[in-house]
């Protein structure tokens, strides 16, 4: 059996987890990193959500807002992932023992599955009606689920 | 003492902040909150910016962005203004003496002139270029000024949680100026 303690251990002993933890401005450099990504990742799944919603950019195609604000999602969700997992191994023992942490995990795996293989493709297609409304729905609630799990971890 | 120095020992004492700052759950509440005020306003009017820069939105008019996307920004900047009062009046005194915090309202206020010289100036003949996918120099200079100040905003807040420069340690002389540190008050407060 996978000994998923062991695997934490380890990465926060690596050099990356030793290195973030011995300075003392990394540590709060790669959270600002994270914190600009998140604006980021908020302005553009926002805007796809307010099409789909029938609010926002409502003279252009749903299409549109997707294929336009597509670059930007996946630029601010790389920055997300790349601070997120640098910020993960300087404190990667801390982490396994905090719900908070596997619920934003989880959430997360959900919600990046969803947006990349259903809303974008559906959105693409210019879904419109009740299906586009519960599409932004879903969207706006798994990400804040994502969002509020992880500013528990900061506080649990 | 100046007044705001002083006020910010008298708002210390009310009996609300004392219960904001010793609260359990009402402070983590409001940095949630304030946070999510920051996504929904940084992030839309970066949409917007890039539009400016013709970056982003090259085919919409720079009208309709505007008019479509800046309400949610300004609902953005209402929950944002308003839980960062709140973040401020449950700490006063710490926050009144960091410089992170004076330097985030240097650059609230760089970004307040930006926003007015737009209207003012860049926006006058606004008709002319509203559907150039790259609108003109000095509206792109507003934009790229918005997009860096926010985003330095935003850093700054971050870093207002470290307390590297606060004045209760020894400070050199530049963050000993620029704190105010001469006018933090004793321990008792």
């Amino acid at each position: 059996m996978l000994n998923l303690y062991a695997q934490f251990a380890a990465v926060e002993g690596s050099d990356l987890g030793t290195a973030i933890r011995a300075s003392s401005w990394l540590f709060p450099a790669i959270e600002a990193i994270h914190l600009l990504a998140l604006a980021l990742l908020g302005g553009s799944l926002l805007l796809l959500d307010l099409r789909l919603l029938g609010a926002g950019l409502t003279l252009q195609s749903t299409s549109m807002v997707e294929r336009e604000t597509r670059p930007w999602l996946i630029t601010a969700l790389s920055a997300m992932v790349v601070s997120g997992v640098l910020i993960g191994c300087s404190e990667a023992l801390k982490l396994f023992d905090k719900p908070a942490f596997w619920v934003k995990m989880a959430a997360l795996a959900v919600a990046v599955t969803f947006t990349l293989a259903i809303k974008m493709p559906l959105a693409h297609r210019d879904v419109s009606g009740a299906k586009a409304n519960w599409l932004a729905i879903l969207s706006i609630g798994l990400w804040l689920t994502v969002a509020l799990a992880g500013r528990w971890i900061g506080f649990s | 003492m100046d007044p705001l120095s002083q006020f910010t020992i008298w708002l210390a004492q009310t009996p609300w902040s004392i219960g904001l700052h010793e609260s359990l759950y009402a402070y983590t509440w409001i940095e949630t909150a304030h946070v999510i005020g920051i996504t929904l306003f940084v992030g839309t009017i970066a949409m917007v910016d890039f539009r400016l820069l013709g970056w982003a939105w090259r085919t919409v008019p720079v009208s309709e962005m505007t008019a479509r996307i800046l309400p949610w920004t300004v609902a953005g900047f209402v929950l944002m203004f308003a839980t960062g009062v709140l973040l401020f009046y449950a700490i006063p005194i710490r926050t009144w003496h960091s410089v992170w915090f004076r330097t985030k309202l240097v650059l609230l206020l760089i970004a307040a002139v930006n926003i007015w010289f737009y209207h003012r100036r860049a926006r006058r003949n606004r008709a002319l270029w509203d559907n150039a996918p790259r609108p003109p120099l000095i509206a792109r200079a507003c934009a790229a000024i918005s997009l860096a100040v926010w985003l330095a905003v935003i850093v700054m807040g971050r870093m207002i949680a470290y307390n590297w420069f606060d004045c209760d340690k020894p400070q050199s002389g530049l963050v000993f100026a620029v704190a105010g540190c001469s006018t933090y008050p004793p321990d008792e407060f």
